[in-house]
């Protein structure tokens, strides 16, 4: 049997990759456009984050790289790269280069060059693109990872591939997020009237499943039984208790948490000045 | 021949001393409050500080963009390797259209005690070299009950001169009627954000309320707390 000599295009297979951005990034992005020079029509920058075990790529912070881009080439300020890179890991060392972004919509030719200058750094990076100019009537953020086509040895083109984002969010993230929407905020809720925003939110979830439950009773709405599993077990959890006694129990405890805190920093004061006077006899 | 009040000679222009409007407001971006969320976040419980950079107007400080430090060890060489990482960072930020102007610091805390002899120091310092500084303080360990810890403080400027004059006992401080309350000064901070930015933010907002529930904060678990208040 004689070799095959047919050449194949190739796929390069990719395995499924998925990414979580953190909203700093985005929030960096937009301010790295809003402030670019006036001659550039879009800005290039290096993310930085972690692969995490499962695959997916963590997304965590970005900078922006100065370039200069013309119909024909592309030019990177390396050292810049660098520069901003060793100080990054300085203060967080687990960050590497996870790949990079561009503002604007669609992948062009230049951003292959730019894709290639990366893939020397990281093995597959994710280049990510969000669209400041909303081309489509809304801020499309993608996320793609490139595989070259090749014909026999010879390389044609890089494909780019589209993968699954995530808007990721820590709990600290999200509450910080909730604040920064809108375009000015007089001042920072406090503990209360985050606290009331939280409970009118909870109740608004109460009055939903009540009405759907009323909903399905009278027939109105199709019941699904998992739903309606989920809220008998949610109901069947509270304790049967009258709702004198459980006030009396949740104050009671509190109080007592209270005490304890109470004396504990009575104790550290004691003990705190103690120590200061005894010093001070000691020198006298 | 009536003087208006309107205009004055240069002469007596430059020879009124100007008066320097009192800071009542500090505006951050939203960017730099999740930067600094992310940064002491990141590191806790250990502390950490960044820079924060922006400008000064009028009677309103303008943040807009900081950078982290990263942990120093306590040698003697690193402290050269601390100022050329800043002057690098401010290098590079100048680069790319950043405001490149120190107008304070801001650093972490943990369970809320903050007021050391460092801070005021680390004030002094500060106070030095800007007319007006400011200090951020965030505490980590709120956020899991959901509050937004953060505060702009500044040394309140009675404090400030009695502390210059080197004159610092006992006696003066009560002469001057200072107490522990009168040595920092809380501002408002208030958060502004481009118009692009909003744009995404109400772009990437979860649709349905289900999945807006912070509901942590009304966990009524105080466990953790209480250890670490019992524990020193």
């Amino acid at each position: 049997m004689a070799a095959s000599k047919r050449t194949v295009l190739q796929f390069s297979s990719s395995q499924t990759l998925s990414g979580k951005v953190h909203p700093l990034v985005i929030f960096n992005i937009c301010d790295c456009y809003v402030r670019r020079p006036d001659q550039a029509e879009r800005v290039i920058g290096t993310l930085l984050g972690s692969v995490l075990p499962d695959g997916t790529v963590d997304i965590r912070n970005s900078y922006a790289v100065p370039h200069n881009e013309s119909v024909d080439q592309v030019a990177l300020d390396i050292e810049y790269h660098h520069n901003m890179l060793l100080s990054h890991q300085k203060v967080n060392p687990k960050e590497v280069i996870v790949g990079w972004y561009s503002t604007g919509l669609g992948v062009t030719g230049g951003s292959a060059l730019i894709h290639e200058f990366y893939s020397r750094e990281v093995s597959n990076p994710i280049h990510l693109t969000v669209d400041t100019g909303f081309a489509d009537g809304e801020g499309a953020i993608k996320a793609y990872v490139s595989n070259n086509l090749s014909l026999g040895d010879q390389q044609i083109a890089a494909q780019f591939q589209e993968i699954p984002l995530d808007l990721r969010m820590v709990e600290a993230e999200r509450i910080g997020f909730d604040n920064l929407k809108s375009t000015s905020v007089d001042k920072i809720p406090s503990d209360l009237e985050g606290m009331e925003a939280s409970m009118t939110h909870l109740l608004a979830l109460v009055d939903d499943t009540y009405k759907y439950v009323d909903d399905v009773v009278e027939g109105r709405v199709d019941p699904d039984n998992k739903i309606g599993k989920c809220i008998s077990d949610v109901v069947g959890s509270l304790p049967k208790i009258p709702s004198l006694a459980f006030d009396k129990l949740v104050n009671d405890s509190l109080q007592d948490h209270l005490l304890m805190v109470y004396l504990s920093s009575i104790t550290r004061t004691q003990l705190g000045l103690a120590e200061k006077l005894n010093t001070a006899a000691q020198i006298l | 021949m009536a003087t208006t009040t309107a205009t004055r000679s240069f002469l007596q222009a430059v020879a009124t001393e100007e008066v320097a409007t009192p800071l009542r407001v500090v505006q951050t971006e939203g960017l730099v409050i999740l930067k600094i969320i992310k940064h002491c976040k990141d590191h806790s419980p250990s502390l950490v500080t960044g820079q924060l950079l922006g400008l000064d107007v009028g009677s309103v400080l303008e943040v807009t963009n900081c950078f982290p430090f990263p942990m120093r060890e306590e040698d003697e060489e690193i402290e050269a390797d601390g100022a050329n990482y800043q002057l690098e960072m401010m290098r590079c930020l100048r680069e790319v259209n950043v405001d490149n102007n120190t107008v304070g610091w801001y650093q972490s805390t943990l369970l809320g005690s903050y007021q050391t002899v460092e801070l005021i120091e680390t004030f002094m310092n500060y106070q030095e070299n800007i007319r007006r500084c400011v200090c951020i303080i965030y505490d980590p360990s709120r956020a899991d009950q959901g509050v937004l810890a953060l505060k702009a403080l500044k040394l309140s400027d009675s404090f400030m001169k009695l502390y210059r004059s080197n004159n610092f006992t006992g006696e003066k401080l009560r002469e001057k009627n200072l107490s522990w309350v009168d040595i920092f000064e809380e501002i408002p901070i208030k958060v502004s954000n481009s118009a692009l930015i909003s744009a995404f933010m109400t772009e990437l907002e979860p649709d349905t309320p289900v999945t807006r529930c912070d509901f942590d904060r009304l966990q009524l678990s105080t466990s953790s707390l209480m250890e670490r208040n019992m524990e020193f």
